[in-house]
């Protein structure tokens, strides 16, 4: 099979989650009652009045959680191509994967030295 | 019309896996909500759902979980006056689409062959099919961070930025844990991987990797949000997290997809370390001798390996039960001190020795160190 042929079944199963998805979507939003009054539609702030937009500022330990996703992901993605040639690639794609592993084990621990993986 | 199912007996069985499989996974839902609910009662030690009866017939309470679907339907929908009016529809549906997607890869039987013809008996065959099971079920994140963001409320931006730092964390861990797997097996098509784990059942990937086996079953858990790493929608803190503005069948959707996850994470731990559709010591030739190889036989042999990978899939999905009502939940803190500090070390680790152990067992193979020449 061509490589994109292998594709046209994912195809098929996409546009079927995407038809249940807008039919369910569709049916939540033409059945039902809806008697909106302002107080109903107001966030949910456990019965005291919100304060403020909820779209703002937040913590900037969850940026530096994508950046590290983003550094590690990317390396592991390195990673499958050898995985599925080492054995052709034998000692020599062992002693290169090692020491890259190891720059990534560096990584990490200068990350954690950091204070990057700290959560007060 | 018998003319046209015989001349494209190929294309017609493509379609009918590709519509039939993801209406089986939604098919689990209701069936693992009964689970959970008669579960949770039997480890409690209390009644569960089981009161409700239709002339009389109690379908062991899955009348309570029909109940629940129409609730959702005729539900009043509230849409919180500041949510973004497009993100906020969009979100179950970027949530919904990927957990329907990845299991397309899993096979679930042998391969069968009627008319001359092998149909493959998973929805698609790929090169990489278990970096595209991977790839699509990590793109529930991004319904998850939508929804949060869309619904204009704090408790749903917390519960989502929270969700999406712990399935990102989670997720670099998760692709270390299985290359170990994939090392041994030197594949990254999970029909490939199933046959190596045929006949004996030591043979499995639970035995070959069970460090890598154990690491994947714990990121399965936080990946697919559950107890004890819910904190995403860790009610005593959050209200209901990223889903606290949903009502109706919307909510109905984020509900669906997180336990779609969980059947799609126990598909992928059954494919990858406990045989896949495997039955131990019997294989597939086997079971063609005692059946025969015509269409009856084939069937047959089809038949009793869906019903081995059910097995393995169902228990898995009772061990999801199991743990979320004898485990207590983690701290932020402690779960990203978990991933980030325990979880990738040991991947890393799990995967050089791996690494090294097969260097020296294969050392004498003809085909190692050959490069790309050989």
């Amino acid at each position: 099979m061509s490589p994109l042929a292998q594709y046209f079944p994912i195809a098929v199963l996409v546009l079927f989650a995407i038809v249940v998805a807008v039919f369910l979507i569709g049916l939540d939003h033409f059945l039902g009652p809806r008697q909106p009054n302002p107080t109903k539609l107001e966030p949910y702030e456990c019965g005291i009045l919100g304060v403020g937009t909820a779209r703002q500022r937040f913590k900037v330990g969850f940026y530096i959680v994508a950046l590290l996703f983003l550094l590690f992901d990317v390396e592991t993605v390195f990673l499958y191509t050898w995985v599925v040639l080492f054995m052709p690639l034998g000692l020599i794609g062992f002693v290169e994967v090692a020491l890259f592993l190891f720059v990534l084990a560096v990584g990490l621990y200068y990350a954690w030295r950091k204070g990057a993986l700290e959560w007060e | 019309m018998e003319d046209f199912l015989r001349q494209n007996i190929v294309l017609v069985s493509t379609l009918a896996k590709a519509i039939v499989v993801p209406i089986a996974i939604m098919n689990v839902v209701p069936f693992m909500v009964l689970l959970e609910r008669r579960g949770s009662a039997f480890i409690q030690d209390r009644r569960g759902p089981e009161r409700a009866s239709i002339f009389g017939i109690r379908m062991f309470g899955l009348w309570h979980t029909i109940a629940d679907a129409m609730k959702f339907i005729t539900k009043e929908k509230v849409v919180p006056a500041g949510a973004h009016p497009v993100f906020f529809y969009m979100a179950p549906a970027l949530l919904l689409i990927p957990a329907i997607g990845a299991f397309a890869g899993v096979p679930f039987a042998a391969d069968v062959t009627i008319a001359g013809e092998t149909i493959p008996l998973q929805v698609a065959r790929l090169d990489a099919g278990i970096l595209y099971a991977f790839g699509v079920a990590s793109l529930g994140v991004l319904g998850i961070a939508l929804a949060g963001w869309a619904s204009n409320n704090k408790f749903s931006l917390l519960g989502s930025l929270r969700s999406a730092s712990q399935m990102l964390s989670y997720e670099v861990s998760m692709g270390l844990t299985i290359m170990g797997v994939l090392l041994i097996y030197q594949s990254l098509r999970p029909e490939v991987i199933v046959q190596a784990q045929a006949g004996p059942i030591w043979k499995w990937g639970i035995f070959v990797q069970p460090v890598g086996a154990v690491l994947f079953l714990v990121v399965g858990f936080a990946e697919a949000n559950r107890l004890p790493f819910d904190l995403p929608e860790g009610d005593s803190e959050l209200v209901a997290g990223y889903h606290t503005e949903y009502s109706g069948m919307k909510f109905a959707i984020f509900f669906m997809s997180e336990y779609m996850s969980m059947v799609t994470i126990s598909a992928m731990v059954t494919t990858l370390f406990l045989g896949g559709w495997q039955i131990p010591f019997v294989t597939t030739e086997r079971l063609h001798g005692w059946f025969g190889t015509d269409v009856a036989g084939q069937a047959l042999t089809a038949l009793c390996q869906v019903t081995s990978f059910a097995a393995k899939v169902g228990s898995l999905l009772w061990l999801f039960v199991w743990v979320r009502w004898t485990q207590a939940r983690f701290r932020f803190d402690q779960l990203m001190k978990l991933g980030w500090r325990t979880m990738l070390p040991l991947a890393l680790l799990n995967l050089i020795v791996t690494a090294a152990v097969m260097l020296v067992i294969w050392k004498d193979d003809p085909r190692f160190g050959l490069g790309f020449t050989g």
